[in-house]
């Protein structure tokens, strides 16, 4: 298992074209348990932007957008926020039994316009509701793609449970076929991804063992969705993983100029515990 | 001090080494040619390597002789991943400021680089048994390192060769 794992990394070599990132770095969240017992119940969590997973070395995650859902489907306060120079962290205090969701959701709309004779792009910070307000008067050949991103993570106290996963139809969403909080090594594990409420097949998914500092090789296997928007992933080894579902990207030659219409662009991030056996 | 293309940092310091080896041994080869692949992967977000390149020499302090990496950013903050190039790093990058003359250039793209190095740059002026390390670390991506056994004097031609597996390809070295 552990072989094969390893293995996408080194096949990974050798093609004509690379993909242009759409952002550097990976952002993520890692709670201090997923699985918890007890009746005064608490989670911390750090959150960052970093190269290495998980370790905080480069920017901290900004909580403006960060929210709770206690498993009722209530929001819950976001308690003892603090921000650094390389991280967040923050508490929840999880005062019910099942499944939480912790998670900062972000959406956009991406663009450009004509007036005058120059082409404008929209302003970082237009989104569905003001984006009529931004397109000035006498604008012409306006093109716009929303953009939503998502990066949440789940806890849960006693019995996992699924009321929190209705979708809001919106971005890319999980639907657990096995919960992520009942994840165990050598056990594989299937999750449905949606986009817009939709199961979607060709996203592609991207998982990272955590602890990069400590090894050589990053240990990526790449997946896509299949018909019904589902992968199966099997867990070579304990440990946190770092998740990541995007919509497809297309390829083009470094320092290609971006394409002339914006596209749609939606991504997910989770961290996922697996437990030993 | 100015550092307009690194390709002219090491062509100046070549040529002046080239002139100090060849008078006391015509004959004897005094320039390492140092040829590195740098492979091009498929990846979402790919940056360009950073390389080490320094000698080592049992009992010696390590030598660096070329450090690829982001020397152009703002402030320099393209120094603070110098550390995940970590062997290097713990054998003379910590002790070393950045940017180096002579020393610092620019990262390079996946394909062949050949780069050129006198025998005084080298630190092999004493006759003896030497290593070429070689060590990549990418930014969101992994980390390999190569040795390349040398002695000096060397025999002019080709003068040994490894080969990686994820973030370098061949490298090999040639005595002129």
């Amino acid at each position: 298992m552990k072989k094969r794992i390893w293995g996408f990394a080194a096949t990974a070599a050798l093609a004509a074209l690379v993909a242009v990132p759409a952002s550097a770095h990976r952002q993520w969240m890692m709670p201090s348990s997923t699985v918890l017992s007890g009746d005064d119940v608490w989670v911390t969590v750090d959150a960052a932007v970093s190269n290495d997973l998980f370790y905080f070395e480069h920017q901290p995650l900004r909580l403006d957008t960060m929210k709770a859902w206690a498993p009722d489907g209530t929001e819950a306060a976001i308690e003892n926020k603090a921000t650094g120079r390389y991280r967040s962290t923050f508490d929840v205090h999880l005062t019910q039994k099942g499944t939480w969701r912790i998670a900062s959701v972000s959406d956009g709309v991406m663009g450009s316009y004509d007036l005058g004779g120059k082409t404008e792009r929209l302003p970082r910070g237009t989104t569905t509701a003001n984006l009529a307000e931004r397109i000035p008067a006498g604008a012409t050949n306006v093109k716009t793609a929303e953009s939503n991103n998502r990066n949440e993570i789940f806890v849960t106290v006693g019995e996992p449970t699924t009321t929190l996963f209705k979708p809001t139809g919106k971005g890319i969403e999980l639907v657990p076929v096995t919960h992520p909080n009942d994840l165990i090594a050598g056990e594989a594990a299937t999750f449905q991804f949606l986009l817009d409420g939709k199961p979607v097949a060709g996203l592609p998914v991207t998982l990272i063992p955590g602890g990069i500092r400590y090894r050589d090789q990053l240990g990526q296997v790449d997946l896509k969705t299949g018909a019904d928007g589902k992968v199966e992933i099997n867990w070579a080894e304990p440990g946190l993983y770092w998740l990541n579902v995007t919509t497809p990207q297309t390829e083009r030659a470094e320092g290609a100029p971006e394409p002339a219409t914006p596209q749609r662009r939606a991504s997910y991030v989770t961290t996922l515990e697996v437990l030993a056996p | 001090m100015q550092l307009s293309t690194p390709a002219r940092i090491l062509g100046g310091t070549i040529g002046l080494g080239a002139v100090f080896a060849a008078p006391a041994f015509a004959a004897d080869p005094g320039t390492m040619d140092v040829t590195i692949n740098i492979p091009r992967l498929k990846v979402a977000e790919y940056h360009k390597p950073y390389v080490a390149i320094w000698v080592e020499k049992a009992g010696a302090k390590a030598k660096t002789v070329a450090v690829w990496y982001d020397y152009d950013m703002k402030a320099n903050e393209g120094t603070k991943w110098l550390r995940d190039v970590r062997q290097w790093w713990r054998a003379a990058g910590r002790s070393m400021t950045f940017p180096a003359n002579g020393i610092t250039g620019a990262t390079r793209a996946p394909g062949a680089h050949k780069v050129s190095f006198s025998r005084a740059q080298l630190g092999a002026t004493a006759p003896g048994a030497y290593t070429l390390v070689i060590e990549a670390a990418r930014e969101v991506g992994g980390r390999e390192l190569l040795r390349i056994p040398f002695t000096w004097p060397a025999k002019a031609g080709a003068g040994g060769r490894a080969a990686g597996t994820t973030e370098l390809g061949a490298v090999s070295v040639a005595f002129r």
